[in-house]
C-alpha cells in the first residue's frame, strides 16, 4: 500500500478542478455536476462547495446511478441501486459535468453517457476525474485530471474520502493482496 | 436348491440359539446344534421374529400392474421380512367378486415367496352403494375373512351396520378407511398450522374420529367385530381406548409413517409426503407410539400404496396419495418403538406378526417360533444400518419417503415354509 | 435470492432492498424513454396456467421496460390445457433457455415445485399459486403503504393495517400478512369465522369478527375479492349479508382515520365488498397499485436476474 496522493494534494487537486471548470464555461451558471455514486458523489459535493465560495452562489449539483446501464451485470451479483437525484433545472441545454473518483477503462463513463441520455439532452458533457490511471478500453478521455497515476493492471487504486473511510488518501496496492 | 437351513447363535426370546429348519418346519432349537446337509447362516447379532404379516398392502395387480404386481410386492414383502400380505380389494377392477379374489390368491401361490391373503371389498366397485358378494368372497379359495373398502369409507351408517352383521356369519371383520367424506371434499393436508400457511387444503382430524366414533357403537350394539385402519391421531387413539375399556370388539392399526413423520414435511409441497391419511402433528406421532406401545393400537400395517412416479413427479394437488412401506416397516419400527425404549423385541413379534395373523383369522401364521411349527421367521440385524434407496427397492415403484435416511436394523434373512425367500447381500 | 417463491424466502433487509430498488427504478423510467437496457438479450417466460390478465401484462410490462426478451406462455390453447405435467412444461422452458420463469398457477406450492432444480435451473417468480402465496402482491401493497404512509423510512414500523374478505382462499393476504408484519406493521384480520383458516391462531395478527371495532383505528384497509362461488359452499348465506357486515360503504368510509387509505389488489367486485364510491374515493389508492405493481416487478426482475448468483462473480 503507497501513499500516491495525501489530503494537502488531494484538496489542492479539487482546486484546481473547481478553476478549470468555472474557466472553461465562463462561470457556474450553465453548469450542472452529476456525481458518479459512491465517490464521484463526494467528489462532486466538494467541487461544488468550492465553486459556491469562489462563485459567491450555489451550483447546480445532483448524482447519476449508472448500474442499470453497466455492460457487466451478468458477471456480477446483483446490486442495489444508488440513488439520482438531477437538480432542479435538469439537464436540457445544461454543460453537464460527469464527475467521478477514479477514470479506469471507460466503461462507467460509456454507461454514464447512457444514463444521461435518458434524462434529456445536454449541451455539452465534460468529464471530471480525481485520477486518471490510464488503461482506457473505450475512446474516452477526461476534461478535468487531478492528477494522472501510470499504474500496472495487477495493481490497484483506492480514493478515501472523510466521510467514508475517515481519511482523505489515495493509495495504490500492488496486486497480490486482491 | 436345499431346503435345510441352520440359524447360529440367534437371539430368540432373550435366548442366544441356534434354529435348525428342515421340510419346512422347525426342526431343533438348542445350543450348538448340528443338521446333515444344511446351509449354516451366521446370526450373532440378529434377532429371530415369527415371520411379518402386513394386514394392509396395496398390490395393484389387476389393472396396475405398471406401479405393482403380485409378483414385485411378495419380492418387496419378502425383503422386509414379511411371510403373508393382505391385498387390499380398490384394484381394477375392485376385487369385490370370489373371480378376482381368488385370481389375487393363485397369483400370491404362483409367486410362492409369502401368503397373499385377498382383502374383499365391502360394496360392490367400492361405490358404497351395494353389498358386495361378501359370502362367495368367504366361501372362495381365498377364504376372505378381512373386508374393506379402503380408499373410500364406508360412511352411510346403515351400510356399515349390515356389513358388520353381515360377516359374523363367518367371523369376519369389516376394516374400516375412517374418513367422513363431507369434511374431506378435496383435502390435501392435515388441517392445521402448517396447512394455514401452505394454503392446502386441510384434512380435520375429525373427519378421521367422527367416523372411528360412529363406527365403535356400530360394532358394540350388533356385537360385530371391527378394525380400523391406519389410525392417525390422538383423538383417535383416545375413542379406541373408550371402546376397548368398554369390551367392545374393536382392533387397530398404525402405519409405520405415521410413527414418524409429520405434517411439516408438506412445506416442500414434494407430493412423496401426500398419503391418506395425512400426515399429522408431532403430538399425534407421539399419542400413536404409545398406543401402539400399550396395545391400544393393535398392529403395524404398512399400508404400502406404490405409484408410478408421474403421479409424484407434479405438484402437490394433482398427485397421488401413498407411500412405499413393506421393505422399510421393520426399520421404523425398530427406530421409533424399540430403540425408543417403548417396546421390547417380544411386543414387535405380537404387534407385526401374532396379532395380525389372528385379526385376519390367518391360522398357519402368527405362532412364535417352535418345533413342529411352520418355519416362518424373520431374522433382522438391529444394529447395522442402511440408507434406503428408492432406485435400489424391490417394488416397482420409486415413492418412498424416506429416500436417503439412514435407517436402523437389516434384514437377514426371510423364512417362508421354511424357504429362504431372501437374504440379505445375496 | 435465486427465486421469488414466497415471501417467507426473504429477509427483511431484502424486502426494503426490493422497495427501495422499486423507487430508484420509477424515477429511471419517469422521464420521455421508459425502456433501459438492463436485461437485454435475456428471456422471460410468462406462464399463466391460470388466467389473470392484470399480472401477466404487469410482469411483461416490468420486463419489456428492462428490454427482456418476454415469452407468453398462457392456459388456453397451449400444451397446458392438452394435460402436459408441470415436470414436461419446465423441462421444455429449461430447453428454450429461460432465464426467468414467472409463474401463475392454480395449484400451492406450483412455483416451488418448478424450482426444483432437477427440472429447470432458471429463476423462479411466484405470480400467484393456489391459495398459498402472491409475493409480488404484497410487495407492491408494502410499497404503496410506504409512499402514503411512511415518509423517509424503510419499514412500515407503527402502521396498523386490516385485511378484509376470504383470508381463507386468499393468497394474496397469506403474502401481505407475512411481508406487512416482516416490516413492522401490525396487522388485523377481519372476516366471517368461516373464512379464517383453522391455525390462523397461530399467526403473527389480531383477529376480529367485527369490521366496525377497529374501523375507525387502522391506516390502512384491505380489501380482499369475494368470489360468489363461496355462498353455495355455505361459507357465508348471501351477497347482501357479507356486504353489511364485511363490506367497505360510504359509513365505514367516512368514519376511516385521517390520511387512512384504501387498498384493494383487484379485480374488485363493486357493490360486494367494496361500494363504488369507495372504490374512487380520494382514501382510494387502487389504481396507483397497479401503477406500483410495474415498478416493484422491474425491481424482482433486476435483483433476480442482472448480475450472476452470488459467489461467481468476477472480482471488483
Amino acid at each position: 500500500m503507497n501513499l500516491a496522493l495525501p489530503a494537502p494534494d488531494i484538496a489542492r487537486a479539487i482546486m484546481r478542478i473547481s478553476h478549470e471548470i468555472l474557466e472553461r464555461n465562463s462561470g457556474s451558471e450553465s453548469v450542472t455536476l452529476l456525481g458518479i455514486p459512491t465517490r464521484g458523489a463526494y467528489l462532486a459535493a466538494r467541487i461544488a462547495a468550492n465553486i459556491a465560495t469562489i462563485e459567491g452562489h450555489p451550483v447546480q449539483q445532483g448524482t447519476l446511478d449508472i448500474t442499470l446501464h453497466r455492460d457487466d451485470l451478468r458477471m456480477r451479483p446483483p446490486r442495489a441501486l444508488m440513488p439520482t437525484v438531477i437538480p432542479p433545472l435538469g439537464v436540457e441545454d445544461r454543460n453537464v459535468v460527469l464527475v467521478d473518483d477514479v477514470l479506469f477503462s471507460g466503461r462507467t463513463i460509456r454507461a454514464a453517457l447512457d444514463a444521461l441520455g435518458q434524462i434529456g439532452r445536454p449541451r455539452t458533457v465534460q468529464l471530471a476525474v480525481l485520477v486518471d490511471r490510464g488503461h482506457r478500453e473505450l475512446p474516452i478521455r477526461a476534461d478535468y485530471v487531478g492528477k494522472n497515476l501510470p499504474t500496472s493492471l495487477h495493481q490497484s487504486i483506492k480514493v478515501q474520502f472523510t466521510e467514508l473511510d475517515g481519511v482523505d488518501a489515495v493509495v495504490v496496492d500492488d496486486g497480490g493482496a486482491e | 436348491m436345499t431346503n435345510k437351513f441352520l440359524l447360529k447363535a440367534v437371539n430368540l426370546q432373550g435366548s442366544v440359539v441356534d434354529i435348525a429348519i428342515a421340510d419346512g418346519t422347525v426342526q431343533q432349537i438348542g445350543s450348538n446344534i448340528s443338521l446333515d446337509g444344511a446351509v449354516a447362516i451366521d446370526c450373532a447379532q440378529s434377532v429371530a421374529l415369527p415371520g411379518l404379516v402386513d394386514l394392509h398392502t396395496h398390490l395393484r395387480e389387476p389393472g396396475k400392474e405398471d406401479a405393482e404386481t403380485v409378483l414385485s410386492g411378495s419380492r418387496a414383502g419378502a425383503r422386509g421380512g414379511f411371510v403373508a400380505l393382505s391385498a387390499m380389494a380398490n384394484t381394477s377392477p375392485v376385487a369385490d367378486t370370489a373371480g378376482v379374489v381368488e385370481q389375487v390368491y393363485r397369483l400370491g401361490q404362483d409367486a410362492g415367496l409369502l401368503d397373499v391373503f385377498p382383502i374383499g371389498a365391502v360394496t360392490q366397485g367400492i361405490a358404497g352403494e351395494h353389498l358386495a358378494e361378501i359370502g362367495a368372497m368367504a366361501d372362495s379359495v381365498a377364504r376372505v375373512r378381512v373386508f374393506s373398502d379402503d380408499g373410500n369409507c364406508v360412511s352411510d351408517p346403515l351400510m356399515m351396520r349390515r356389513a358388520l352383521e353381515y360377516v359374523k356369519k363367518f367371523d369376519g371383520v369389516i376394516a374400516q378407511h375412517a374418513q367422513e367424506p363431507r369434511l374431506t371434499d378435496q383435502s390435501q393436508m392435515n388441517e392445521g398450522f402448517v396447512s394455514s400457511q401452505l394454503g392446502l387444503k386441510g384434512w380435520p382430524a375429525i373427519a378421521e374420529e367422527s367416523i372411528i366414533a360412529r363406527d365403535v357403537l356400530l360394532a358394540d350394539h350388533v356385537q360385530a367385530r371391527l378394525h380400523i385402519c391406519h389410525v392417525t391421531t390422538r383423538g383417535g387413539v383416545e375413542i379406541i381406548r373408550w371402546a376397548k375399556s368398554r369390551g367392545i370388539q374393536v382392533t387397530a392399526e398404525v402405519t409405520p409413517h405415521h410413527l414418524l413423520l409429520t405434517d411439516e414435511l408438506a412445506r416442500s409441497y414434494d407430493p412423496i409426503y401426500k398419503v391418506n391419511p395425512p400426515l399429522r402433528t408431532e403430538l399425534d406421532v407421539m399419542a400413536l407410539r404409545e398406543a401402539l406401545a400399550e396395545g391400544v393400537i393393535d398392529i403395524v400395517a404398512t399400508d404400502h400404496a406404490p405409484h408410478p412416479s408421474e403421479t409424484k413427479e407434479c405438484e402437490w394437488q394433482a398427485a397421488s396419495f401413498g407411500m412405499l412401506g413393506l421393505e422399510t416397516a421393520l426399520s421404523i419400527v425398530n427406530l421409533t418403538m424399540v430403540e425408543s425404549g417403548l417396546m421390547k423385541w417380544s411386543d414387535v413379534a405380537d404387534r407385526m406378526s401374532t396379532a395380525p395373523a389372528k385379526i385376519g383369522r390367518y391360522e398357519n401364521h402368527g405362532h412364535q417360533i417352535a418345533v413342529g411349527k411352520p418355519a416362518h421367521i424373520t431374522v433382522m440385524n438391529p444394529t447395522a444400518t442402511y440408507r434406503v434407496d428408492r432406485d435400489r427397492m424391490a417394488s416397482r415403484s420409486r415413492n418412498t419417503p424416506f429416500h436417503g435416511m439412514e435407517l436402523p436394523g437389516t434384514i437377514q434373512a426371510t423364512f417362508f415354509q421354511g424357504q429362504l425367500t431372501y437374504q440379505a447381500g445375496a | 435470492m435465486k427465486h421469488l417463491l414466497s415471501i417467507n424466502d426473504i429477509s427483511q433487509a431484502e424486502a426494503v432492498t426490493i422497495l427501495n430498488t422499486a423507487e430508484e427504478l420509477a424515477k429511471a423510467t419517469d422521464g420521455p424513454i421508459k425502456k433501459l437496457p438492463t436485461l437485454r438479450g435475456r428471456t422471460i417466460v410468462n406462464l399463466f396456467a391460470e388466467d389473470s390478465t392484470r399480472t401477466r401484462i404487469s410482469f411483461e410490462a416490468a420486463a419489456k421496460r428492462l428490454s427482456a426478451d418476454v415469452i407468453n406462455f398462457s392456459a388456453k390453447g397451449s400444451s397446458l390445457s392438452k394435460g402436459e405435467s408441470l415436470k414436461d412444461t419446465a423441462q421444455t422452458l429449461q430447453a428454450m433457455g429461460a432465464d426467468a420463469v414467472i409463474i401463475r398457477h392454480q395449484a400451492c406450492g406450483a412455483a416451488a415445485r418448478l424450482a426444483d432444480n432437477r427440472w429447470m435451473s432458471g429463476a423462479v417468480i411466484n405470480a400467484g399459486d393456489g391459495t398459498h402465496e402472491h409475493p409480488s402482491q404484497a410487495l407492491l401493497d408494502a410499497f404503496t403503504i410506504r409512499r402514503h404512509l411512511i415518509h423517509g423510512g424503510d419499514t412500515l414500523d407503527g402502521l396498523h393495517v386490516a385485511i378484509v374478505g376470504d383470508i381463507l382462499h386468499s393468497r394474496v393476504a397469506r403474502s401481505n400478512v407475512l411481508l406487512l408484519t416482516k416490516l413492522g406493521a401490525k396487522v388485523t384480520l377481519v372476516a366471517p369465522p368461516t373464512l379464517l383458516p383453522v391455525g390462523v391462531e397461530n399467526w403473527p395478527v389480531s383477529i376480529t369478527f367485527n369490521f366496525d371495532e377497529i374501523i375507525e383505528t387502522v391506516d390502512v384497509v384491505m380489501m380482499l375479492r369475494i368470489q360468489l362461488e363461496r355462498m353455495s359452499e355455505m361459507f357465508f348465506p348471501n351477497a347482501r349479508e357479507y356486504s353489511r357486515y364485511f363490506g367497505l360503504n360510504a359509513d365505514r368510509l367516512r368514519r376511516m382515520k385521517q390520511n387512512s387509505i384504501v387498498m384493494h389488489p383487484g379485480p374488485m367486485n363493486r357493490g360486494l365488498e367494496i361500494t363504488a364510491d369507495s372504490a374512487d374515493s380520494a382514501r382510494s389508492v387502487i389504481v396507483e397499485q397497479v401503477t406500483n405493481g410495474v415498478n416493484v416487478r422491474m425491481a424482482i426482475l433486476y435483483l433476480l436476474l442482472a448480475g450472476t448468483s452470488q459467489g461467481e462473480g468476477v472480482p471488483a
